[in-house]
Parts: C-alpha cells; sequence; structure tokens
C-alpha cells in the first residue's frame, strides 16, 4: 500500500497545508501535517497528491443506510453500496435493519458486518431492529446483538415506528446497558394509513392521500417525553417539519438526550415535484413545503438537529416506473449527500466546512458509538480516514452511471457543486481521481 | 395540448370549443342516422384499470359513433400489488398501433403517466391520452358534461340568448357542490372547470372531508348546507356520491353515522323547496337514495341526473374528435 503525500489541501477549509498518510511505523495513520512545501516524502512507494484547492474532511460516517443485503440483492448489495459510500466520500456506513431476514439476531447482523469487512470499501455498523421481524410486537435479542462481532449501538425499526408506547419505553431502558440509542423513525401509523405524499395544497389539488406533518410530531413529541422519563438517548430520523425542528429544540433546551438527523433530500427538495407524478419523488417521511425545508436547514445550521444522514434507499427500475400509488418510498442519496450539504449549506453561508465535518462525520460517529475509529480530527496519529472534496467543481447527477445498484436518485439531470476527488480509509484510497479503486488494483 | 388530463388544462376558449362542439355532436344524435364517419380507420382504446361500466360503455359509445374502432382493455388488479402492469401495458398499446388511450385507474396521475412517461409512443408523436379518471385526482370529462348540462339548462334560457348557450361561458352562475370533496375527482375537477368558464363554486361538506390546504383552491367553502342553500341561492345543485367505506363505523369513518349524514348533507325535499324555481339538481351517479340524496329529489323535475348521461356521450365525442381529428379551426388547441 502506497503511502500518500497531499500537497497543499485545506483541512476543514483551513489554510492550506501538506498531510502525509501512511508510510513506515504510520500505516493507516496520519504521519505528518506541515506547512505547504514542508512534508518529507516517507521511504517506499508514495503517491503524491496537487491538493491545491482541495478541501479536507475526515471521512464521512452515514447512520442512516439501506444496503438492502441479504434479501433485495436486486436494488443493492453490501459490496454495491458500500462502493457508491466511497465514492460520495464516507467511510463507514450504519446499515439499517429492514433486510430480508430482518437484522433481529446476532446471526444477520454478523453477517451484515462480515460481508462489509470483505467487500473492503467503508466499515460497516450494522443496526439491529428493535422489534423481532420489525413487527412492533416483541423486543429483539438487542444484548445479543450488542455482544456480537459487529457490537451493535444503534437500534431502528426504521420503515416502521415503533409505535406502541410501552414498547418504546422498555427498548430506551433497555439499551442503557450497553450505551445504546433507539433510532427511531417516527411515523403515527393510523395518521398515515394510505399516505402517498405531505398532506397539504400539492396532495390536495392532484388527489394523493396526504401524510400529516403531526403524525411525524405526535411520536416525536411522544418520544423525547419517554427518553427524558427513564433517562435514556433517543435519536430522530430523518425529521422533516417545521414542528419537528421546534420539539427536538425544546427537548434539547429541556436537557433531554436526543439528537436528530436531516436527510439531503429534506434539505433541498419541496413536495411541489409530486405534481409530475414522478415517482423519484416518493419518499419516507415525504417531501415537505418550502417553509419545512427552511425550518430543516435552520435546525441543522443552529445545532438543533445534530448530523446529516442519507437514508439512501436504493430500489430496482420495477419498483418506480409504475403508478405513484404503488412505487416504493425511497430515493437514493450516498454520492451526493455531501454535494447537496455544500449547496444548502455551505454555498448559502450557513455552516463552515469544519460545520460539515461535525455534521457529516464526528457527530454521527459520536451517535453511533464509533467514534474511536471514525469522525475524528485530522491530526497527526489518528486513522488516515480521510475525504479530499473539489468545492469548485459542479457535476450534473446521472442515476445511470452512478456506483449504486439503483438509478433512483431524485436528483437525475440536476447540476450539483462539489466532487469527492478521493477518499481514504485507513491510509488505502477507496476513491481516486473520482473513481472508485478496487482493493487489490 | 395533445391529451386530455385534467381540466386545469383548459383554456377558456379551450373549454367552450370542447363544449360548442359537443353540442354539435349531440345535434347529430337525433338524427335517425347516428353514426359520423369522422374516426374511421382510427382505434381507440378503453383502458380501465378500475371497474366503471358506465363510464366506460359512454365513451365506447362515443367512439363508435364516430366511426372509430374501440378496443376494450381491462386490467383489473389489487392497488396494492407493485410493478403493475401499466408501462408493459401502455408498451403493448403502443405496439399495437393504439391512436387513443382513454385510461381509468385507480391511481391518481396514472393517464399524466401514461401521456409523459414515453411508454406511450415518441415525445413528436405520442398516443392520445383521456382521462376517464384517475384516483381522487380527475374525471375531466365528467366536468364538461356537467358545465355541459348547466349551459343548456341555465345559459340558453335565463340569459336569453338562444341555441343552448353555444359559445357563452357560466359566468354569473352560481354552483354548490356537496359532500365529499376529499375523495372526489368530480369536485376537483369541476372546480377547475367551472371556475374557468366564470362560474362561483361553493364547496359544502363536513371538514372531515375537505381536503386540507382546500383553502387554495378558487371556490368557497362551507359546513353548513341549510346555509348554502337559503342565502347562496344557487344554480345548480350538484351532490358527490358518498362511498360506502368511507363511513364504515368506528374511529375510521369520515362522519358519525349515515342518518347524521342525510339530516346534514343530504338533498331531501324540504332542502328542495328552498332551492330558486330554476335551480338544477346533478349527480354524476349511481347515487345513494336516501342517503346523499332523497328518491324526491332524485326524481323531481328538477333532476338532470338522466340527461347527464346523455350528454356524456355528446361530450365524449367531442373530445374524441378534438384530439383525434386535428380540427384545424381549432388553431393551437386541439383542446
Ligand atoms: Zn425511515
Amino acid at each position: 500500500m502506497p503511502a500518500y503525500l497531499l500537497r497543499s489541501v485545506r483541512p476543514l477549509g483551513g489554510d492550506p497545508v501538506d498531510v502525509v498518510l501512511g508510510g513506515p511505523g504510520a500505516e493507516g495513520t496520519i504521519a505528518q501535517i506541515t506547512p505547504p512545501g514542508a512534508a518529507v516524502a516517507p521511504d517506499g512507494d508514495v503517491v503524491e497528491v496537487d491538493g491545491a484547492g482541495l478541501v479536507a474532511l475526515p471521512g464521512l460516517v452515514d447512520l442512516h443506510t439501506h444496503l438492502r443485503e441479504p434479501g433485495r440483492e436486486d436494488a443493492e448489495t453490501v459490496r454495491s453500496g458500500t462502493r457508491a459510500a466511497a465514492a460520495g466520500g464516507f467511510t463507514a456506513v450504519h446499515a439499517m435493519a429492514n433486510t430480508s431476514p430482518v437484522a433481529d439476531t446476532a446471526g444477520v447482523v454478523e453477517q451484515v458486518w462480515r460481508l462489509g469487512e470483505e467487500a473492503g470499501w467503508v466499515d460497516v455498523f450494522p443496526v439491529g431492529a428493535v422489534t423481532v421481524g420489525l413487527d412492533g410486537e416483541r423486543l429483539a435479542e438487542l444484548g445479543a446483538m450488542a455482544d456480537s462481532k459487529a457490537r451493535v449501538r444503534v437500534f431502528s425499526d426504521d420503515g416502521k415506528c415503533v409505535h406502541d408506547p410501552v414498547l418504546m419505553r422498555r427498548a430506551l431502558e433497555y439499551v442503557k446497558a450497553f450505551d445504546g440509542v433507539i433510532a427511531q423513525h417516527a411515523q403515527e401509523p393510523r395518521l398515515t394509513e394510505g399516505s402517498q405524499m405531505h398532506e397539504g395544497v400539492v396532495s390536495a389539488e392532484i388527489g394523493l392521500a396526504g401524510w400529516p406533518a403531526v403524525a411525524e410530531e405526535a411520536i416525536i413529541a411522544r418520544d423525547v417525553l419517554l427518553a427524558e422519563h427513564v433517562g435514556s438517548r433517543l435519536h430522530v430520523c430523518h425529521l422533516s417539519t417545521r414542528g419537528s425542528v421546534e420539539i427536538v429544540r425544546w427537548a434539547k433546551a429541556r436537557g433531554i438526550a436526543v439528537t436528530a438527523e436531516a436527510t439531503p433530500h429534506h434539505l433541498l427538495l419541496t413536495d411541489d415535484l409530486a405534481r409530475g407524478y414522478d415517482p423519484r419523488f416518493k419518499v419516507n417521511p415525504p417531501l415537505r413545503t418550502a417553509d419545512d425545508v427552511e425550518a430543516v436547514r435552520e435546525g441543522l445550521a443552529d445545532g438543533t438537529i445534530d448530523i446529516v444522514a442519507t437514508d439512501h434507499a436504493p430500489h430496482p427500475r420495477e419498483d418506480k416506473d409504475c403508478e405513484w400509488a404503488a412505487a416504493a418510498f425511497g430515493m437514493t442519496g450516498l454520492e451526493t449527500a455531501l454535494s447537496v450539504v455544500q449547496e444548502t449549506m455551505v454555498d448559502t453561508g450557513r455552516l463552515t466546512w469544519a460545520d460539515v465535518a461535525r455534521v457529516l462525520s464526528g457527530a454521527p460517529a459520536r451517535i453511533g458509538r464509533v467514534a474511536d475509529r471514525h469522525g475524528r480530527p485530522i491530526a497527526v496519529g489518528e486513522p488516515a480516514n480521510l475525504v479530499l472534496v473539489d468545492p469548485a467543481a459542479r457535476r450534473v447527477v446521472d442515476g445511470a452511471t452512478q456506483e449504486t445498484a439503483s438509478a433512483n436518485t431524485p436528483l437525475q439531470g440536476r447540476e450539483i457543486p462539489g466532487r469527492v476527488v478521493a477518499t481514504f480509509l485507513r491510509g488505502r484510497a477507496t476513491v481516486f481521481d473520482g473513481a472508485p479503486v478496487e482493493a487489490d488494483a | 395540448m395533445r391529451h386530455l388530463l385534467s381540466t386545469d388544462e383548459l383554456s377558456l376558449e379551450e373549454a367552450i370549443l370542447v363544449l360548442d362542439t359537443a353540442a354539435q355532436m349531440a345535434a347529430t344524435q337525433s338524427r335517425e342516422i347516428k353514426k359520423l364517419p369522422t374516426l374511421r380507420g382510427r382505434t381507440v382504446v378503453n383502458l380501465f384499470f378500475e371497474d366503471s361500466t358506465r363510464t366506460r360503455i359512454s365513451f365506447e359509445t362515443a367512439a363508435k359513433r364516430l366511426s372509430a374502432d374501440v378496443i376494450n382493455f381491462s386490467a383489473k388488479g389489487s392497488s396494492v400489488s407493485k410493478g403493475e402492469s401499466l408501462k408493459d401495458t401502455a408498451l403493448t398499446l403502443h405496439a399495437m398501433g393504439a391512436d387513443a388511450v382513454v385510461v381509468r385507474h385507480w391511481a391518481s396521475g396514472a393517464p399524466h403517466q401514461l401521456a409523459h412517461s414515453g411508454w406511450l409512443g415518441s415525445a413528436d408523436n405520442p398516443v392520445a391520452v383521456l382521462n376517464a379518471g384517475d384516483g381522487t385526482h380527475q374525471h375531466p370529462t365528467q366536468a364538461l358534461l356537467d358545465a355541459f348540462t348547466i349551459r343548456r339548462h341555465l345559459v340558453g334560457r335565463v340569459g336569453g340568448a338562444g341555441g343552448d348557450g353555444v359559445g357563452r361561458d357560466l359566468a354569473g352562475l352560481k354552483v354548490a357542490v356537496v359532500g365529499d370533496v376529499l375523495h372526489s375527482r368530480v369536485a376537483r375537477s369541476n372546480v377547475r372547470l367551472l371556475r374557468t368558464l366564470g362560474a362561483q363554486v361553493t364547496l359544502v361538506a363536513p371538514p372531515t372531508l375537505l381536503p386540507v390546504g382546500v383553502e387554495t383552491w378558487p371556490c368557497t367553502t362551507s359546513y353548513d348546507l341549510d346555509e348554502t342553500l337559503a342565502h347562496g341561492q344557487p344554480d345548480a345543485v350538484m351532490m358527490l356520491r358518498v362511498q360506502r367505506e368511507r363511513m364504515s363505523g368506528g374511529a375510521g369513518a369520515f362522519f358519525p353515522s349515515p342518518l347524521e349524514y342525510s339530516r346534514r348533507y343530504g338533498l331531501d325535499h324540504r332542502r328542495l323547496a328552498m332551492l330558486p324555481a330554476h335551480t338544477v339538481v346533478m349527480h354524476p351517479g349511481p347515487m345513494n337514495r336516501g342517503l346523499e340524496i332523497s328518491a324526491e329529489a332524485a326524481d323531481s323535475p328538477r333532476s338532470v341526473i338522466v340527461e347527464q348521461v346523455a350528454n356524456g356521450v355528446a361530450v365524449r365525442m367531442a373530445a374524441l374528435y378534438l384530439l383525434l381529428a386535428g380540427d384545424s379551426s381549432a388553431e393551437g388547441s386541439s383542446i
């Protein structure tokens, strides 16, 4: 494995420095950080990179990825999904539990973890189901998953809401034993029966069954109170409404241990896009109004929302090439997340690159309890998990040419800023010159 | 426009053109030989993903009276099964050389997808799509036949102009649309079209059956039918069908009981008597007699419900004619 000498890169968008990754005695770590021109090339095989203009960030960490394996390998595999993750600048992803079979036992989470190790693109941290088979009725063996090789710390029935308040309380209490967190998909099931999109002006006009904001807000309000009552950690998945942001803001002010995520698509897109009935824009939770988008941006800027998580949800073509009402919910996001955050938050002056490192790396690593390995500072001796970004680049999104096995990107044909030039996982380039690098190459 | 998907897309001129063309078509239907040669050699497919014998027969009759070849294709399927054959069906119809597809579908937006997906022919040579009712979205020919019926009764006669209101819009007329607006494609289609034609629309329903967002629609709303009839003095009252499954008791029901619904929102003898003498009573059918409309109201001289059905054929002939025959007098607006 070569060492890398990165000339004049800008860590977190700051002043240019030279960074050396790897080399004798420093395998897999950051070996030097020096003023420009001062780095000393280590002995042996060295690749020198002209990093002028490139921003260096710690490798991104996604707390919310659907890799679909086992069970829906026609949509994505651990291999294809993690390759897409690396292309998007990630070095770690948390793989959601709604696979088939469901990741509700030590056996399944270890299988997913092992597939991630074998693929080698990013570190895969399986999320365990909260309830057996996501049925919302009985707790899964949370402790066995925590103790497994996969060391599960994040538990979620994502795709479904843990709706029963008693079960939710028990889950929140139980995972305290191993410092786990319950990541809740907040969706009141009765208020969203048959729902197809955000309930509002657009749904009324185009005749798709509406999905009220209150169905999300009511569950978040309940759960923050439960978390306070039992003194546990709650993580709110993909919040999408102004009311949700306000509830989380209130809960944090009250000292409740709640964290929250927003997706790139809820930072950028609105329910207006449903007017053309293109199922690419069908997602759960649904795209909301421009006012909700603004509230989510405000929440991310002021720290109410801790992280951006992709909710990367690949689907095969036939599940989207049909009537809106029959189409699957979900959109891909791993390869465009950083660009969307740049467009909506950095280029608008609401976040710095240091903030981006926090919301896309440091904070998700801490919430997922993998901060010993990921989301680290860019400093000598730290794991060489890095992404180099060219913020001045622009590109047009084409689902057909992405690394993910599915093409259901809502950004098809759209020009977005920024480009991942290189991703390093423990000093090895998984992406270089913008293209994925096979491990044996 | 090369399709008829929604009444939103119709300009005032286009809407009047359809109604005027329908009037010509209606005139031919009183002749001994009703059939016109206009669409000879053209193929119209009735593509029904949802049962509706009435609408299918109306379109079929319209197409046949214009001498088109008609293929009836019913693709019944569960509304929950994924990957349903909309795309495959479209590809098949295109290969068979259909000139127009009349589509009825349980999913809102399905006709829009058929028209714009590229599944049905190329962008420069698309197959015309006529929406015959999609989910809870639109049913444009129903709205057109309603407007046609209203114009025939109220514009030609009340306004003093001749010829069943031909050439005229509906300016100044007041229409009350009563009932399950939330799930009604008929209501959505009518609000837009009647507004375009200059009429004032009031939607009357319990709050549970008005959609969130209705305040942005170009109409007024009311929870009180008596108030609307007594003070609004509508020229036409359009009763909407209440689906049985909407009232199945328990926590999911939209109103407490059928009896309470008919007391508060049903058109009965007492309410009929509150209406001005010229007011017509309409219903898209099929009716729940005794629920949203009493038998007396349905069968009263004010009722134009049976006539709506007959006018449906004329309006659908007009739509097919304008989409397929490419009338050059309708410059830039083949509806
Ligand atoms: Zn979710």
